[in-house]
């Protein structure tokens, strides 16, 4: 099996500091894949790598094929890359920036309009095309961000956090955008320190802590990582809790006056859960099924704390 | 690169045209300098022929080094905010980015020289140079922007941070102050006369004046030149040697 971007044994440090530990990634045609990490832990210093930007200290890349390092021309043929930060010009209107981006990959005048305006129609920018950039909302610099960089039609897109900073609104908005150009087949590479948002956006998620990847999967089987979730059982008042909390081991919240008992949330478990109050003669209101979120994955995998998440 | 280049012109283009300020700064500041010159110090100085005449050239010279100064921040502002990234992840030369701040430097300083030359006519400059002598201008003159753009984007590459790439219109501003631009060196201190004699822009002025006025030019036009094809040479083999310490992968 050959990986569109394949990363192997990956080092780099900056003045001393180890940024990378021998880091392996391998990424198929199509797939989008999130790098999930808190700040600091490598995200970037690996897209930059990949995108040709940095050269390793050790190890080796390849991505579309060609090496990072001795073929970083065809490498960038082949790719495109949003930064971290919205790399557009203010001064410029959004179809200016766009036609710029398309005669610097090469296509001819007219053809390069057309490109301009397919892709603002397609983001959804038609109405503030000829308007600065600088005018522009988060949302609106981040899609433009994004259609500046598939003006060419690249094999291999790189977003390097791409929603952060974002409102909520604004974040739907390229998720959106994201999950349409997965469509179109291009492979996706994407750093994020939302777990919501790997969740949302990838097919497999690494996540990253420093400066290596300490888990590698699906959403679900990382979720699958951090146990079975719990079902949450409501009673009426505090002596049916007490009593409740007698039968089977949970945890008490009694605040809410409920109980929280480990299962995976499958028919079976919840009947054999609620069979048990019935025989005990405990009348339950109602109840709630928790997921395991990749929130409590991450914890338990990164050893930091998520700070200013 | 060429092709690339010129994209990066008309990028450079128009930024001049949107960024008011610098626009401002860069167009309307010089004609401000001229009338400020010939209306309120001109009267209490005295060289030997209308002062409007003899401060002309120095007025277009200082008027160079606003027009630079845009160049080292826009240059810094590429190489802070991720915008060369974006370049450089790009199929291309990146630097090509560099020649297209130059160019939009060295037409802003066009369009102010030429707005100065017009107001100057207008408040009585009386020039007595022919054709060949404005050629000469000219060439004078487009080969010292263009040196002093150069000289700017190694500047704005050197710097960490936009407000300190502005601090090079200060020493660029600064020179004209220290030459013949404003009164004969000879009027100077012999300490500053020394250095107002052989630094840059006193050649370039001389120069610039004898041309323009129809007087000798003398070994000036030699030194100016020199100067200037060493601004350009420098400043070029600088801004690479820069941009791709900058930009190491």
């Amino acid at each position: 099996m050959t990986y569109t971007i394949e990363a192997v044994g990956l080092l780099k440090s900056y003045r001393g500091h180890t940024v990378l530990k021998a880091l392996d990634l391998g990424i198929r045609q199509g797939e989008v894949f999130a790098l999930l990490g808190p700040n600091g832990a490598g995200k970037t210093t690996a897209v930059r790598i990949l995108a040709t930007l940095l050269r390793p200290d050790g190890g080796t890349a390849r991505v579309a094929g060609h090496d990072v390092v001795t073929a970083a021309r065809q490498v960038r043929a082949a790719i495109s890359l949003t930064g971290q930060y919205a790399a557009v010009d203010e001064l410029l209107t959004g179809r200016e920036s766009l036609v710029m981006m398309a005669k610097l990959r090469r296509l001819g005048r007219r053809e390069a309009r057309r490109r301009a305006d397919d892709l603002l129609e397609r983001f959804d920018l038609t109405d503030a095309r000829d308007r600065r950039v600088a005018t522009y909302s988060g949302g609106m610099r981040r899609r433009l961000d994004l259609a500046a960089g598939l003006v060419s039609r690249p094999r291999v897109l790189f977003l390097d956090e791409p929603t952060t900073g974002l409102d909520p609104r604004s974040r739907r908005e390229v998720w959106a955008a994201v999950v349409d150009l997965a469509r179109s087949g291009v492979t996706v590479l994407l750093t994020t320190q939302y777990l919501e948002e790997a969740d949302h956006l990838a097919d497999r998620i690494a996540v990253l802590d420093h400066g290596r990847v300490v888990a590698e999967g699906t959403a679900a089987e990382l979720k699958a990582r951090a146990g079975t979730g719990t079902i949450e059982l409501f009673f009426p008042d505090a002596p049916t809790l007490d009593l409740a909390s007698t039968t089977t081991s949970g945890l008490v919240d009694h605040e809410k006056l409920s109980l929280r008992v480990p299962g995976d949330g499958s028919a079976h478990a919840v009947r054999e859960l609620l069979n048990l109050m019935v025989r005990n003669g405990i009348h339950v209101d109602r109840l709630d099924l928790h997921r395991p979120t990749l929130d409590e994955v991450f914890l338990s995998l990164t050893d930091r704390a998520l700070e200013g998440v | 690169m060429l092709r690339d280049s010129l994209t990066f012109i008309d990028r450079g283009l128009r930024h001049s045209v949107r960024s008011v300020d610098a626009l401002l700064v860069a167009v309307v500041l010089p004609v401000v300098v001229l009338l400020l010159f010939v209306y309120v110090f001109g009267g209490a100085i005295t060289v030997g022929t209308q002062y409007l005449d003899y401060v002309v050239p120095g007025i277009i010279v200082l008027c160079a080094g606003y027009g630079a100064a845009g160049t080292s921040v826009g240059v810094n502002t590429d190489m802070t905010t991720g915008v060369i990234d974006r370049f450089r992840s790009l199929p291309i030369a990146a630097s090509a980015v560099l020649a297209g701040h130059v160019v939009a430097s060295v037409a802003r300083n066009v369009v102010s020289t030429s707005l100065v030359l017009v107001v100057a006519l207008l408040i009585g400059f009386r020039p007595a140079g022919g054709p060949i002598a404005w050629l000469g201008v000219a060439g004078v003159l487009l080969l010292f922007m263009t040196g002093i753009s150069w000289l700017a984007a190694c500047f704005g590459l050197l710097a960490r941070r936009p407000e300190t790439a502005g601090a090079f219109s200060f020493v660029v501003m600064f020179l004209p102050y220290l030459s013949s631009a404003f009164v004969p060196t000879g009027t100077m201190p012999a300490a500053l006369r020394g250095i107002a004699d052989n630094q840059p822009v006193t050649p370039v002025i001389e120069t610039l004046r004898g041309l323009m006025l129809g007087g000798p030019v003398g070994d000036h036009g030699t030194r100016a030149l020199l100067w200037c094809t060493g601004f350009v040479v420098v400043g070029v083999v600088g801004a690479a040697f820069l941009f791709r310490r900058r930009t190491a992968p």
